[in-house]
């Protein structure tokens, strides 16, 4: 097995990837693309240090990782599709009903 | 051997996911996102954890990339017009290269340190891992499994309401 420090750094990368796509993207469904990319980045991180400590902990928590996500994808994509009616865009800078 | 296998894996996975980002079409964002999702399945296999990286196949790969795929096309996104001032993008771009600096800067200094488990390859080879999960999952982490249910019913209901004519 490879040192846990070439997993990490991967995860990293992707973390810091998905960061700037969510600050910097407009679409509403590109911005949770990169979330999912985080969590999956996070997931790795999570693996990497289970089989490092021998530990399956770990993977319990990838597992409820994945279950979180399925839901927030199922109720954040029917928040699209509700603004998207609403609005006929998916725009981000759109979601602006709060503002003064 | 190992290392130029992952040399090569972790080389797709960092490139699609740049891909994500800059790519101006959703569908091909999406494309790429499953694209990184197969890379990061093949680091789950590599990593002795071959149950995690079926689940990451089926529920990532499979569910959810579908769900999105069917919700762009479902919504006829078109290409991004308008581009986001350049002033955000800097400014977007620095916060996440500052997550990237804190975060190797963590690596080099911390060590890995944990809580040490019995978790053997020889055991994951001998017993399964789906058993090891299985077991874990079943008597040490029950109550949380369970909790897991009522909140896959709340998101049942949520995006049923959510996505009713009338809201």
């Amino acid at each position: 097995m490879l040192a846990i420090e070439n997993y990490l750094i991967v995860s990293a990368i992707l973390f810091a990837i998905g960061t700037i796509g969510v600050l910097t993207k407009r679409n509403a469904i590109v911005i949770f693309m990169c979330i999912e990319m985080m969590l999956n980045a996070v997931n790795l991180t999570f693996i990497a240090f289970s089989r490092h400590l021998g530990n399956i902990d770990g993977q319990i928590f990838v597992f409820f990782v994945m279950t979180v996500a399925a839901a927030e994808a199922a109720v954040g994509l029917a928040l699209m599709i509700a603004f998207f009616k609403n609005r006929e865009s998916i725009d981000v800078e759109d979601v602006n009903l709060l503002k003064l | 051997m190992e290392s130029i296998f992952f040399l090569v894996v972790a080389a797709v996975a960092v490139i699609s996911s740049i891909l994500v980002v800059t790519c101006k079409n959703p569908i091909n964002s999406a494309l790429s996102l499953v694209m990184t999702f197969f890379c990061l399945a093949t680091f789950y296999v590599m990593l002795d954890a071959p149950f995690m990286a079926a689940t990451q196949v089926i529920v990532y790969a499979g569910a959810i990339m579908v769900l999105i795929i069917f919700v762009i096309m479902l919504l006829n996104v078109r290409v991004e017009t308008v581009k986001r001032g350049t002033h955000a993008v800097v400014a977007g771009s620095a916060i996440g290269l500052f997550v990237l600096f804190q975060t190797v800067w963590f690596l080099m200094k911390g060590s890995m340190t944990g809580k040490v488990g019995d978790m053997t390859k020889e055991q994951i080879v001998s017993v399964g891992h789906v058993e090891l999960i299985g077991k874990a999952l079943f008597t040490d982490f029950l109550l949380p499994f369970e909790v897991t249910s009522v909140l896959l019913l709340a998101a049942i209901v949520g995006a049923v309401i959510l996505a009713k004519k009338k809201i």
